[in-house]
């Protein structure tokens, strides 16, 4: 690694809130290594108690959807409306369905 | 492949939907280099921000006043570096965003170039400055940009604070011996000028704001906002019994406004362009900063690398 580099590599910062619900994207972090990410993010993300856990993941580790793809990508859920319950005709009257 | 045109107007479409924009998406290049500008300004503001407050720590009354003013400096701090993780998902590198700041290309908010001279200035900064942030920072909570927008919505949870620590520092000393009292008002009537002015340009005169309010960046110009300030603080001063410094000042029935004097347009040009107190003393202490910590980059790295080379080695053995 360069001596000009300064910048460090890129983490992605996920804080689970509290025990039972999932851990949500909240940010970033530059860091040297991955225990130094978890501690800048624990300082940066966490400075009242926001979390109980945190994930840190390199940045180059996520492959995502690309947004010109969206239609075609998402397209094969478009055309079945039977997976939602209101897709179905239920009795008049009739309960806990 | 699309053309530019087509591109555009599906941009356009997203925002008339009230869409945000997410970093993957295209956008016009001149939407991207706004937002990298105004972001990192932005950014570079709660930085430089750190250093007036900063300036008042080991002077601060009490520990508990000193325990709160290192909490709002440590949170200044965590918005610059939410803000510059924000812009560099538009592309640019950290290392270039403080480039930036360190050579005096980029700008950031002409209020941290004000000397803070008495404690009643860490009133002062905490209710007006923080106060004029704050009205700010809440229109972008809906800004067009995704990530601008996230970063925006945490910063306004932990501003409120700030704002309410500065004022009860203006409440003590306005109840307190008459010398504190004249101290609170010397404080307000040296910040009450350049906090309007953060405000920026007048409507006519801004060049920067059309852009920003077709593309919903902005969603309230600099003149609408700057009067939200005025109308919110001026029953915020009465109450500490101290008056704004502005003759001028007046309740308008027919316009439900306060109507307000002119701003000193020459001094707030003169800050900007670099001729402010301390717009020299600011950046060299940012650049003496960041050059001292050099070593501390580095030892990290090779420490990171040590790890890493180890942690290669056990794998083979």
């Amino acid at each position: 690694m360069s001596t000009t580099d300064n910048q460090w590599p890129l983490w992605e910062v996920f804080v689970q809130a509290k025990t039972g619900t999932p851990h949500k994207h909240c940010g970033s972090v530059h860091a040297p290594d991955k225990e130094m990410a978890l501690q800048n993010a624990r300082d940066l993300y966490t400075r009242r108690s926001e979390g109980t856990s945190i994930w840190v993941v390199p940045a180059t580790a996520i492959t995502a959807s690309s947004p010109e793809d969206i239609g075609p990508f998402f397209e094969p859920s478009n055309d079945k409306p039977y997976r939602h319950p209101t897709f179905y005709v239920t009795p008049e009257g009739i309960k806990y369905l | 492949m699309e053309n530019t045109v087509q591109l555009e107007e599906q941009f356009n479409a997203k925002l008339d939907k009230g869409e945000f924009i997410e970093p993957k998406d295209w956008m016009p290049e001149k939407y991207r280099k706004t937002l990298i500008r105004q972001i990192s300004q932005h950014a570079h503001s709660e930085i430089i921000g750190m250093q007036p407050e900063g300036n008042w720590i080991t002077r601060a009354p009490s520990l508990r006043r000193k325990a709160v003013l290192l909490a709002k400096v440590q949170d200044e701090a965590g918005h610059g570096l939410y803000l510059y993780s924000a812009a560099e998902t538009m592309g640019i590198s950290r290392d270039e965003l403080l480039d930036q700041l360190h050579t005096g290309k980029a700008k950031y908010s002409s209020i941290f170039n004000y000397q803070t001279l008495t404690w009643a200035d860490m009133g002062a900064v905490g209710w007006l400055v923080d106060g004029a942030a704050i009205i700010n920072q809440v229109m972008l909570q809906r800004t067009s940009y995704g990530p601008y927008s996230r970063a925006m919505v945490r910063i306004c949870k932990e501003e409120s604070f700030h704002q309410r620590q500065g004022y009860e520092i203006m409440c003590a000393l306005a109840a307190g011996t008459p010398e504190q009292k004249a101290m609170a008002q010397d404080a307000l009537n040296r910040w009450w000028w350049p906090t309007l002015m953060m405000f920026g340009p007048k409507d006519s005169e801004s060049k920067n704001s059309t852009d920003s309010i077709r593309w919903k960046i902005k969603r309230e110009t600099n003149d609408e906002l700057r009067q939200k300030f005025i109308d919110r603080t001026v029953a915020q001063a009465e109450h500490l019994g101290l008056v704004i410094p502005d003759p001028e000042l007046k309740w308008n029935e027919e316009r439900g406004h306060y109507d307000s004097g002119e701003i000193n347009w020459e001094e707030f040009w003169n800050v900007v362009e670099g001729r402010g107190p301390c717009n020299h003393i600011r950046l060299k202490v940012r650049v003496a900063a960041h050059e001292n910590g050099a070593w501390v980059r580095e030892a990290a790295n090779a420490y990171a690398a040590k790890k890493a080379k180890r942690e290669a080695g056990s794998l083979v053995a």
